[in-house]
């Protein structure tokens, strides 16, 4: 067995590997904001009494977190083809991973919605406050706040799960990776500098949430207790 | 093959479920033996074992399941070390499965409330005894509901190994597209046959779940 | 009452109220009114239907039958205008119910700005004001769970001033807190009304209710049982309350 590495030969394809970065970083960002946006909806709607809008939110909840994010890929992907649609690669990418991160917000902004006190909507109603201004102010925010930890740590799983999207030759880290390795014969170094640059891309994203949690919660950066 | 889906297809498609639930079980094993370690590892009085087993924990939580499939497969391959897909798909959930196994694990040992430790070291029992007789049998309790949970996860994750070529689930309906050229309709009946395998599972979980009365949600990759 | 017969018109009146939970009812006809000015005690033993009574004023609770009329609200309808009635009507509870993710200025800033309009520069003077009145300056910028629950009682009332309401609702406002603190949210009631500002307050601080209370009600299965001015604690007519003040309830 010849144990012969040759780091330098892959790592002069930096370029590539940047950009591959670059547009997984680019597809977590997208699906990260377009999915928090549809798993806050699924969690509204799962609390509301329409018993059409709250099943429908549960199951689509359900079907995507008991199926894998591959097979839910494919789906989008042949989906759109089969309706005569023709979307980018990219597009693709994010509306499924969107799809995908969205059940799961859902459930964590379920919980978060659960744990405001009823006192708390009735002192917010007792001050006159609208339907509206109650639903931001006194239970979005705070619960938000409150499993804002959940809720980064699920968008950082998210990022290293769009991986698969390699699977639909969207061009991210991974695509990149593999055509690198069937150019230079060296899989094994090319996957290691992968691995590597995904580790930094997650701790970069760990730190930037939490950055973003001190500018986005004043009263976590004074007291530094959860809410 | 050709044509229609008929009773072939639909053979071989089970014959692809029945690997899919097959080397869950394997991860679940393999990744339940290593996993255990690393908990005992990540709580353990000596500074470079708790080192040690946080840096594999924080490299394998931040690496893609797929990429680290890719690095199993191909990776080895390259080196030298030539193994077969369900090798390959073995080995790199059972490592991958440990990490998150044993991070699981390792909150429920240390949620077991404090007074039991101390009470435990009252009796002056060794550290294994400790452990064995007094946390573990309370932290088993503990861990089963996000251990269920954590089970649909696997399954799903096993999709992979359909990338390095193991015909499980997702590459047998990959096969049966082949042929057929059905892509939505087959892949929808592989979701289906997903969902019937987890969602059972993941009731379990909330039910064991709802029983001990704590509402703790599972993190998911994907 | 008969010196300015025209302008007493009430400011919250109850006719005749009923409200069931399921099979149970829990008013059965109750009928008081408050003044302007005015400061009324609901007491009465536990399950009598106090703080129901006190929700319905503010439709925190619907009723099943009878008039509520608060500040020209028709509160028994089903078209009052909630956010009408809330701006004339403050309410405060048992458990302060701060908002924990806001400093006490947010606390009592939102409001203001979000139902009234304010501009935040007034609204936060407007927030030092209130708390001068309760005594919690120095708090305008710390968060609610850095305050102890006495200050936590008091910045909610400051909250609730902030809205300017024409009457103020108490639900048991100290049971929640030890004597020391309980005393000095009472004194915070007690230049409330020393103030002017009409208040109707559920408590079991009968020494309180004596002190500071133009009226008493007592409640009694649903029904208000016995009323009158403060002395009928000294001096009651029905067995009841001379059972539920010699009880223990009468604090010197
Ligand atoms: N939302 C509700 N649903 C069902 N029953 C209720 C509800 N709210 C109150 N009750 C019942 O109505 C009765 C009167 O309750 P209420 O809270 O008005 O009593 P209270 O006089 O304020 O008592 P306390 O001094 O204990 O606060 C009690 O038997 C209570 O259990
Ligand atoms: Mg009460």
């Amino acid at each position: 067995m010849s144990l012969q590495l040759d780091f330098p030969a892959v790592l002069e394809r930096w370029p590539s590997f940047l950009a591959g970065a670059v547009l997984t970083l680019e597809l977590a960002a997208f699906a990260t904001v377009l999915g928090a946006l549809l798993g806050t909806l699924a969690a509204v709607g799962r609390g509301t009494h329409n018993a059409l809008i709250a099943g429908a939110s549960k199951a689509y909840v359900e079907t995507i977190r008991n199926t894998p994010l591959l097979v839910q890929i494919f789906l989008v992907y042949f989906g759109l083809a089969s309706l005569g649609l023709k979307f980018s690669a990219f597009a693709v990418a994010v509306a499924a991973l969107t799809i995908n991160v969205g059940a799961y917000t859902a459930e964590i902004m379920r919980a978060g919605f659960e744990a405001i006190p009823r006192g708390q909507i009735e002192a917010a109603e007792g001050l006159a406050l609208s339907r509206l201004q109650i639903y931001w102010h006194i239970i979005l925010l705070p619960a938000v706040e409150k499993v804002y930890p959940a809720l980064t740590s699920q968008f950082v799983l998210l990022m290293l799960a769009s991986s698969v999207c390699s699977q639909i030759s969207a061009e991210e880290l991974t695509a990149v990776a593999n055509y690198i390795q069937s150019d230079t014969y060296r899989a094994f170094e090319t996957y290691i500098i992968v691995a590597v640059l995904y580790v930094i891309l997650s701790l970069v994203m760990r730190a930037g949430f939490w950055g973003l949690g001190l500018v986005l919660f004043p009263r976590r950066r004074r007291l530094g207790t959860p809410l | 093959m050709g044509g229609h889906l008929n009773i072939n297809h639909l053979m071989f498609l089970g014959q692809g479920a029945l690997w899919t639930i097959g080397l869950s079980v394997i991860a679940l094993i393999g990744g339940g033996i290593v996993g255990f370690v690393i908990a005992l590892a990540r709580i353990s009085p000596l500074k470079s074992v708790r080192l040690a087993s946080a840096t594999y924990v924080q490299l394998v939580q931040g690496t893609p399941l797929l990429v680290i499939l890719f690095l199993g497969y191909f990776g080895l391959a390259a080196i030298g070390l030539k193994v077969s897909p369900l090798t390959a798909a073995s080995a790199s959930l059972t490592l991958y499965v440990a990490a998150y196994l044993g991070e699981i694990w390792r909150g429920c040992i240390q949620s077991v409330p404090k007074p039991q430790w101390e009470a435990a070291e009252g009796l002056a029992l060794s550290r294994t005894q400790r452990m064995s007789k007094v946390i573990l049998p309370q932290a088993i309790r503990i861990a089963t509901p996000p251990t269920v949970g954590f089970m649909v996860q696997i399954i799903k994750n096993t999709s992979l190994a359909s990338v390095v070529g193991f015909v499980e689930l997702m590459r047998s309906g990959q096969i049966v597209n082949n042929s057929l050229f059905e892509p939505f309709a087959i892949y929808a009946i592989i979701a289906v046959t997903y969902f019937a395998m987890c969602y059972p599972l993941s009731l379990f979980s909330q039910r064991l779940e709802r029983r001990m009365g704590r509402g703790r949600s599972n993190l998911a990759p994907a | 009452m008969h010196q300015n017969a025209p302008s007493s018109e009430p400011i919250v009146s109850l006719r005749d109220v009923q409200k069931s939970f399921g099979p149970l009812r829990v008013l059965d006809g109750v009928s008081f009114a408050v003044q302007r000015g005015e400061v009324l005690a609901l007491i009465g033993r536990s399950g009598s239907g106090k703080s129901t009574a006190l929700r319905c004023i503010d439709r925190f609770e619907k009723v099943d039958g009878g008039e509520i009329v608060v500040c020209g609200h028709r509160v028994d309808r089903p078209d009052v205008d909630l956010r009408a009635l809330r701006q004339d009507v403050g309410i405060v509870f048992q458990s302060y119910n701060l908002f924990p993710h806001l400093t006490i200025e947010q606390n009592i800033t939102l409001a203001p700005c979000a139902v009234k309009g304010i501009a935040t520069a007034q609204a936060r003077d407007l927030a030092r004001k209130v708390l001068a009145q309760v005594g919690l300056e120095e708090k305008l910028h710390a968060y609610p769970e850095q305050l102890s629950g006495g200050q936590q009682q008091r910045a909610a009332i400051a909250r609730s001033l902030a809205m300017q309401p024409k009457v103020m609702l108490f639900d048991e406002v100290t049971s929640a807190l030890d004597p020391e603190l309980t005393a000095e949210v009472l004194k915070v009631i007690e230049q409330l009304a020393a103030d002017g500002m009409t208040m109707v307050m559920v408590t079991h601080e009968m020494g309180f209710a004596k002190g500071i209370a133009d009226r008493i009600v007592f409640m009694h299965r649903g029904k208000v049982h016995e009323t009158g001015p403060a002395s009928i604690l000294t001096s009651p007519t029905t067995p009841e309350l001379t059972q539920f003040v010699g009880t223990g309830n009468l604090k010197s």
